[in-house]
């Protein structure tokens, strides 16, 4: 069954149409890559699905229920989680705390006024919190001060939050994007580790190959604006279109 | 959006409202009261531009948000008043006779201006006289002075800081500079006043056919407009054809890249700063037979150009320029007493008004582009 | 104790026992003596230390927590103080009421500017309540003047309705404000030794509240809606992609920090029942800024510190003159003595501004943390120098 369904989706920036009749359909509980070459309008997708961006026609439908239109923390309330390229977390606060805001948000929507009790005096917040922290193996780090941790920290933490409002779907925004190799690797086992554990759909926009063929069971290929091809991996790689799209990139 | 396309769509959003405006005011009060009024409000709206236009290179080439760019208005207003003081500094000759009018002695011996002691009498007292507009050739490398010092020794530590250091610490040397100035000066508010040859009024009405005395304009304030309009065309041209101006130009639009061509940026930006001060104050200086200068002018001046800089939309030149003089018309036109009669106080508020108004329906100001303070 | 953690009690505890010995703590120097007019412990100066203290915690809420910059924050405190005269005048002399309709009235204001304002952030937030508070000043000195005195200010009148105080009338005098009979003037000297110790009834008052108003800070800062309010200022994107709404969260905090302002407001016209439109200006604004960056902004106890040392100075800068300053320096050689006058001339005085402004900018460039940072700093290099101590006691002992 498809948990999200994109249908006929155009975006033009100006003169430039940067989605032309977009249609995708992810699966639930699968992991679906979304590829393409640099300006292949891969973000634009994203930014659509999350509220960043409304199309200019067609219809994006989560769940059965349509998600155009609303605010970024209406669409997250709905069960979409957003991790970006750049891990952005809350620099300022600790690890831990960085871990309870989610929580916060799981258990009490979008907004709470709760001014009077202690953060933590809410037990089952920082017990869930505490889970989530071991569950990434980050529990030693619950008191660092999230700014001063190194990248793939960041990014761990940054996919631990999202984890923590047990989301239907997680969008990854290359989610290696500037990372080593060893940390590269590290969040494809990280990715795997999660996939194995629960029941969660997720959806990757990648550039880097390596990462989309060793985590996705779908793979779509858009090409300036417009999907190219969908299909499984291993029909993927010897695609003469993609390879056509792609061409300068050796690496396909 | 394509950026050139979008900001001539801004200009065109913008001017259709004001000539809309204009034929609605002249539908109500007829065309005569209509430009009278326009006229009235285009020199103090040319101050708020030339203000604004500085705040907006500063903020624009160096990302930083200078509150004490009013302070340097204010500093421009008091160099002509040490000017006008220095001028007026006089001796008793020796042997000077007591002034004696009609057999009657007044005061103290007769003073001898230094001036007309150095120059002959003739040219000392029309040096005097012509105090104000003599003190922009001195103001002008001062303030370019204190506007690179200023630079140099303070604002460039805060690049990389947030705006609100950058607006904390401008806000600290505003109170230094103005303090600075009343301990010298005092708190009450000192004149200089214009060239005799140019005291009184013209009656501009009568050029372009309307009856006698319908717009008694003074000489200054016009002399005023067009100095404004000069110092922004300058200014404009300036950045348009030097190259100078393009690599500023350049650097406003994107400071990296610039940087990364081998060209030293920081030094431009430097004497951008001095130039900006400069404009600051020889606007001050030239507008000091308008409104006698305090101390605490500046701040006045500054909390309104920043409202009008933030209408024009942040980092936008033509737009400072345009919401100055649009809000200083603005503002003679609601102190008119046929709308305070309906909206009472109006004149008081009606550009904090308009700010808000346009913030809330433009966010970006009539001109801004997108992304610049939106985080 | 009171639901905060053991490091939060003893804090509160400290700032209780520093306001409830202040006249005392605060006259150091005896009565007649060459240094007693360096005594901050007179009614008049404690009163505003303590409720420009409350002025500086609920700005601190908004600017501390949610870095939002507002240069506005003056119009609660006038709002404030307009509403409580109007109290005084109409419903009755007692300040109790007063001071709860200005901090409601305060509320009011600030629901309908935050509002507005909160739909832009960033230097935008700051220009758009410098708007308001400026569009407020303009109104209250000329179109308002029936609701608030114009220029010359509101104050209270022998002919008031008061209909709470069921026509009882004193004498021909304006009655003064006062707590239940208790006059917020009126106070107990006690006389020790050279000391002259004076006990005032409007202080304890305002810094009764000041306590409960700091004591619901501190519950606020280590509240859940404190660290969503961090959030906003550590990553306000984070926050809306993790599914939570940041504009009832500034909101609330903006209402609360005006809420703050308003009563801060109230209690400036219990102690002086006379409200005028300067307290609006953007200078007023500029004031409480001021206060809590000096003190340390986003800190408990910072802006409490901020504002008292800026009063306090103000105070005693504003006093000394030259002819003092002769005295002070008189043990050294004539042309020295001169110069050195010379210098500080200009620092005080009516130069105190000057002062203030450049010890803000040195604050701002060197101390970010404000004088809250400077303790920690000389905290820390003692603790550092007890350590050498004791590890170059060690050493040889081996």
């Amino acid at each position: 069954m498809s948990i999200l369904e994109v249908k006929g989706v155009n975006k033009r920036f100006g003169g430039l149409q940067a989605l032309g009749d977009v249609n995708l359909s992810v699966q639930e509980n699968s992991v679906h890559a979304i590829i393409g070459p640099n300006g292949a309008g891969k973000s634009t997708l994203l930014n659509c699905l999350v509220g960043k961006l409304i199309p200019d026609t067609g219809s994006v439908m989560f769940d059965g229920q349509s998600v155009l239109g609303r605010t970024p923390y209406e669409i997250n309330q709905m069960g979409i989680s957003r991790v970006f390229q750049t891990p952005e977390i809350f620099g300022d606060l600790t690890v831990m705390e960085n871990m309870m805001i989610p929580c916060f948000a799981k258990r009490d929507g979008a907004f709470e006024m709760n001014a009077w009790g202690s953060v933590l005096g809410q037990k089952d917040i920082v017990a869930h919190a505490e889970h989530v922290l071991e569950d990434m193996n980050m529990a030693d780090k619950r008191q660092m001060m999230a700014s001063s941790m190194s990248r793939g920290d960041k990014r761990r933490l940054e996919i631990g939050m999202c984890l923590a409002q047990e989301p239907r779907l997680l969008l990854l925004d290359e989610p290696t994007a500037g990372m080593a190799r060893a940390d590269t690797n590290n969040t494809i086992d990280l990715l795997k580790e999660i996939k194995d554990k629960r029941d969660i759909t997720i959806a990757i926009i990648e550039h880097d190959m390596h990462v989309v063929f060793s985590l996705a069971e779908r793979i779509t290929v858009l090409a300036q604006g417009t999907p190219l091809v969908e299909d499984v991996p291993e029909n993927i790689k010897g695609n003469p279109k993609v390879r056509e799209a792609y061409l300068g990139e050796a690496q396909v | 959006m394509d950026s050139s396309k979008s900001s001539i769509m801004n200009l065109g959003i913008a001017m259709g409202a004001v000539v809309l405006f204009f034929v609605a005011m002249s539908s109500i009060f007829g065309v005569q009261t209509t430009v009278a009024q326009t006229i009235n409000g285009l020199d103090k709206g040319s101050a708020y531009a030339l203000i604004a236009l500085g705040l907006t290179l500063i903020f624009g080439t160096l990302g930083v948000v200078n509150f004490a760019h009013g302070a340097l208005f204010m500093l421009g207003a008091f160099v002509t008043v040490a000017l006008n003081k220095a001028l007026k500094l006089g001796f008793v000759a020796e042997g000077a006779e007591t002034k004696a009018v009609g057999g009657f002695t007044f005061g103290g011996p007769k003073e001898t201006l230094y001036v007309e002691h150095w120059f002959g009498e003739a040219m000392g007292q029309s040096i005097a006289d012509w105090s104000v507009p003599l003190s922009i050739i001195i103001a002008i490398p001062l303030m370019i002075l204190v506007g690179v010092i200023m630079e140099r020794g303070l604002i460039k530590h805060f690049y990389k800081r947030p705006h609100a250091d950058q607006i904390l610490v401008t806000f600290g040397l505003a109170i230094v500079l103005q303090e600075i100035v009343k301990a010298n000066f005092g708190a009450m508010s000192i004149q200089a006043p214009e060239p005799a040859a140019l005291v009184g009024a013209m009656d501009l009405g009568t050029f372009i056919g309307f009856e006698e005395g319908a717009i008694r304009y003074p000489y200054w304030r016009l002399i005023y407009f067009m100095f404004a309009a000069i110092v922004i065309a300058a200014v404009f041209a300036f950045l348009q054809f030097t190259t100078f101006g393009m690599v500023i130009r350049a650097g406003m639009a994107d400071r990296e890249t610039v940087g990364l061509l081998g060209i030293d940026v920081d030094k431009r930006f430097t004497l951008m700063f001095g130039l900006a001060a400069a404009i600051a104050g020889i606007a001050g200086v030239m507008y000091n037979p308008i409104v006698a200068p305090n101390y605490h002018m500046g701040m006045d001046f500054l909390v309104i150009s920043f409202v009008v800089v933030v209408v024009g939309g942040m980092g936008s030149l033509p737009g400072a320029v345009l919401a100055g003089l649009l809000l200083g018309v603005l503002e003679s036109f609601s102190s008119m007493r046929e709308i305070l009669e309906i909206l009472p106080g109006i004149n008081q508020v009606v550009i904090y008004l308009a700010a808000i108004i346009i913030l809330l329906t433009r966010p970006r100001g009539l001109m801004g582009r997108k992304g610049v303070m939106e985080d | 104790m009171l639901g905060l953690n053991k490091k939060d009690t003893s804090l509160l505890l400290l700032v209780a026992a520093l306001v409830a010995f202040a006249p005392i703590l605060l006259n150091p120097f005896p009565e007649g003596s060459a240094l007693a007019q360096f005594n901050a412990g007179y009614p008049d100066l404690m009163q505003r230390f303590v409720i420009f203290g409350i002025f500086a915690i609920g700005f601190n809420i908004l600017f501390g927590l949610t870095g939002y910059l507002s240069f506005g924050h003056a119009a609660f405190l006038g709002a404030g103080s307009y509403a409580g005269v109007w109290a005084l005048k109409l419903l009755t002399i007692n300040v109790i009421p007063a001071i709860i309709i200005s901090t409601i009235v305060a509320g009011l204001f600030s629901i309908l500017i935050g509002y507005i304002s909160l739909r832009r952030s960033g230097i935008y937030f700051s220009i758009l309540t410098l708007a308001f508070a400026q569009m407020a000043f303009a109104l209250a000195a000329s179109v308002l003047t029936p609701i608030t005195g114009g220029e010359t200010g509101l104050q209270t009148n022998l002919n008031d309705p008061r209909i709470l105080d069921f026509g009882v009338r004193e004498g021909g005098n304006i009655p003064a404000p006062s707590l239940f009979g208790l006059e917020m003037g009126s106070s107990f000297q006690l006389p020790v030794a050279g000391w002259l110790w004076t006990f005032n009834v409007g202080y304890y008052l305002s810094a009764v509240l000041m306590l409960i108003a700091f004591y619901i800070a501190i519950r606020i800062f280590r509240s859940p809606f404190g660290m969503m309010l961090k959030a906003v200022k550590s990553n306000q994107q984070r926050l809306n992609y993790t599914g939570l709404n940041t504009r009832p969260y500034m909101l609330a905090c903006f209402v609360i920090s005006g809420m703050y302002a308003g009563l801060a407001g109230g209690l400036m016209v219990a102690m002086d029942p006379l409200a005028g439109p300067e307290r609006m200006q953007w200078t007023a604004s500029g004031e409480v800024v001021l206060m809590s960056i000096l003190g340390g902004v986003g800190t408990l106890i910072g802006p409490v510190l901020g504002a008292g040392f800026i009063k306090y100075f103000e105070n005693i800068f504003s006093k000394i003159n030259d002819n003092l300053l002769h005295q002070w320096f008189a043990f050294m050689p004539d042309g020295i003595e001169n110069v050195l006058v010379a210098i500080i001339h200009p620092f005080i005085g009516k130069g105190w501004h000057l002062t203030l402004g450049l010890m803000f900018m040195a604050v701002i460039i060197f101390l970010p943390g404000g004088l809250v940072e400077l303790g920690q700093r000389i905290g820390r290099l003692f603790k550092r120098r007890k350590s050498d101590d004791t590890s170059g006691q060690t050493t040889p002992a081996e």
